[in-house]
């Protein structure tokens, strides 16, 4: 069974549409990366996946309708917004004891396991605690339920560079196996390109790039390429190009490997590169409808 | 491959076994750990109480002396007003915090977006909407009762002590029923709650609604309606209507009470002869009141849902 299975997702709001019939499906163990600008129904989507909104369209996660059974599916998926959603006047051990309390796969004891390894004292409150603190709580709250779906919307917003790696870390090496299944949304792609399994670009509340990392490593492939060559490259019908220091490095979508060889070497893009060329292409060929939309 | 395949290959460790969750006692919990006005202002105003009590004791067998000589229902009138007074004081503190509580129940928690944090846990909307009705209407009223019964005992016992003291013989029964004011207490913020509780969950239902000043909602609207009356009309039923909502109880619970008003004086609530539980429980206004405040809680639920964070 598919974790996620959307047909037709479509959401839309009194004066826009946020969603036009999305079709997405998400299998057991994978960890899609959920890519779009501001505003492309990224987080219309999730809400719909969560429960927190209703929608048109078919939509089943675990096998379940999210909106008409919202609190039976929360007993099997976890939710983490940015950080600021905990609430400011909760102590640590309030938040221990209400997810302990509610959550039927809560584990305290991992809980506790893992803020032993902070600074977060017991009895403080949540908005006694850095903004970095916060999230680690926020995670160590998540770890310690053992959920089929993890669902990350923007969850290292306003974090350093510290806290943003060990957040990842923490959540690959502690908590992802083979029968989890995550979804994460981010500005920051290039954090999050070496833990995902699949990849989808969202775009004005159309899925416009959706592929397995595999199948992204072998369809698109970087080519640095010195002035002089530049031509033979343009015949091969680059999908993007941009200049660094005197040269070109063109983005190839499924074109052979051993015919890119000979221009350079040849590099597997990232995702950041890849989102530009799509999404900025798209939003080039449409520039009056990027104007309209107002953020999600 | 991707550097995450390693981390692909370990065998999943058995899932967890679920264990018993009980949302309404946990999220009944949160609402005290939130809301700990609900407990804090009614204390603080018994704490006052209490220093005026104490302050009391300078001339207290003076005055109860002086007391004594007059007719037995203007003892028990002046004697019994002290604790009547500090009953009232503790309540309506007690009402108040509700009317706070109420009208920032299901609008803080979308403001400060930790309903994001709510909703992610496994928690129906009718739980929680329930948690926070079941405060007002329950855990307040325990709470204040609690407060005004130790708050009644210790005058009770410290102006014996002290009269005792200054050979000034302590209250009978027959002047300061203490075990039947206690009743009296409990009675009367049973009903006082019962006919508070469309009241409440209008509050309630207006903070899953509006998106800023639930107060004004609450307030403004229902105020307009009873000027669009007087004006098309000339008449003022919706007014009237209103005000027995708030001070309306204390004729229907009570024998020969006038409604609270300000400035009318009236008899303090000593005695069991006093109720009127009957007469009370057949007061249409109350189930009207009841059917009102279960379709507003069921708005809240259906808001809960929908509503999103602001």
């Amino acid at each position: 069974m598919a974790c996620i299975d959307a047909r037709g997702l479509r959401k839309a709001y009194k004066n826009k549409v946020a969603l036009e019939g999305i079709d997405l499906k998400v299998e057991e163990g994978r960890i899609l990366g959920l890519i779009g600008p501001n505003g492309a129904g990224k987080s219309t989507a999730l809400n719909a996946i969560l429960g927190l909104t209703s929608f048109e369209g078919q939509l089943t996660v675990l096998g379940r309708d999210p909106w008409t059974e919202r609190d039976a599916l929360m007993a099997d998926v976890c939710f983490v917004a940015d950080v600021a959603v905990l609430p400011r006047w909760m102590k640590v051990s309030q938040a221990l004891d209400y997810v302990g309390g509610v959550h039927p796969r809560f584990d305290r004891a991992k809980a506790e396991a893992f803020l032993a390894k902070t600074t977060i004292k017991r009895e403080s409150r949540v908005r006694e605690l850095s903004k970095g603190m916060v999230a680690q709580l926020h995670l160590a709250l998540i770890m310690a339920i053992d959920a089929r779906l993890l669902v990350l919307d923007e969850p290292t917003l306003g974090l350093d560079l510290l806290y943003r790696k060990e957040f990842y870390d923490t959540l690959l090496n502690d908590y992802f196996d083979k029968t989890r299944t995550i979804i994460v949304t981010t500005h920051q792609v290039e954090e999050i390109q070496h833990i995902l399994t699949d990849l989808a670009f969202i775009d004005d509340g159309k899925i416009v790039l959706e592929s397995s990392m595999e199948d992204f490593e072998a369809r698109y492939a970087e080519v640095m390429v010195l002035p002089e060559q530049a031509a033979a490259a343009q015949a091969l019908k680059p999908i993007y190009e941009r200049q660094v220091f005197g040269r070109t490095i063109f983005l190839f979508d499924n074109v052979d490997r051993a015919q890119l060889a000979a221009l350079g070497e040849v590099r597997t893009p990232s995702i950041a590169d890849l989102f530009v060329a799509v999404i900025g292409a798209r939003q080039t060929r449409n520039g009056q409808s990027r104007g309209h939309r107002s953020a999600a | 491959m991707t550097a995450s395949s390693d981390n692909l290959d370990h065998a999943r460790a058995p899932a967890a076994p679920l264990h018993k969750t009980r949302p309404f006692y946990w999220s009944v919990r949160r609402e005290l750990w939130e809301n700990r006005s609900l407990y804090l202002a009614p204390a603080a105003v018994a704490a006052l109480a209490l220093l005026g009590l104490l302050l009391s004791t300078i001339g207290m067998a003076h005055r109860r002396l002086d007391t004594l000589q007059l007719p037995l229902a203007k003892q028990i009138a002046l004697i019994a007003q002290p604790y009547d007074f500090a009953h009232g004081s503790v309540a309506l503190t007690g009402f108040i915090v509700a009317a706070v509580y109420c009208l920032g129940a299901l609008n803080t928690e979308r403001r400060d977006r930790s309903v994001l944090f709510w909703k992610s846990l496994p928690v129906s909307d009718l739980t929680t909407v329930l948690a926070k009705v079941f405060m007002p209407m329950a855990v307040l009223p325990v709470i204040s009762s609690a407060i005004i019964i130790a708050l009644q005992l210790i005058m009770y016992v410290w102006s014996s002590v002290v009269l005792a003291a200054h050979g000034v013989a302590t209250p009978t029964l027959a002047q300061l029923p203490i075990g039947e004011l206690m009743v009296v207490v409990v009675y009367s913020l049973v009903v006082t709650t019962l006919w508070y509780a469309p009241l409440y969950a209008w509050m309630i239902m207006v903070s899953g609604w509006a998106r800023r000043v639930p107060f004004l909602w609450a307030v403004l609207p229902p105020a307009a309606l009873c000027l669009v009356e007087k004006l098309a009309f000339n008449t003022t039923y919706l007014v009237k209507l209103v005000g027995a909502r708030f001070v309306g109880v204390y004729g229907h619970a009570f024998v020969n009470q006038p409604p609270l008003l300000p400035g009318q004086s009236r008899a303090p609530l000593v005695g069991l002869a006093q109720l009127d539980p009957a007469g009370f429980v057949a007061t249409p206004g109350l189930w009207i009141g009841l059917a009102f405040a279960a379709v507003f809680v069921a708005v809240s639920v259906w808001l809960r849902r929908r509503r999103e964070a602001l």
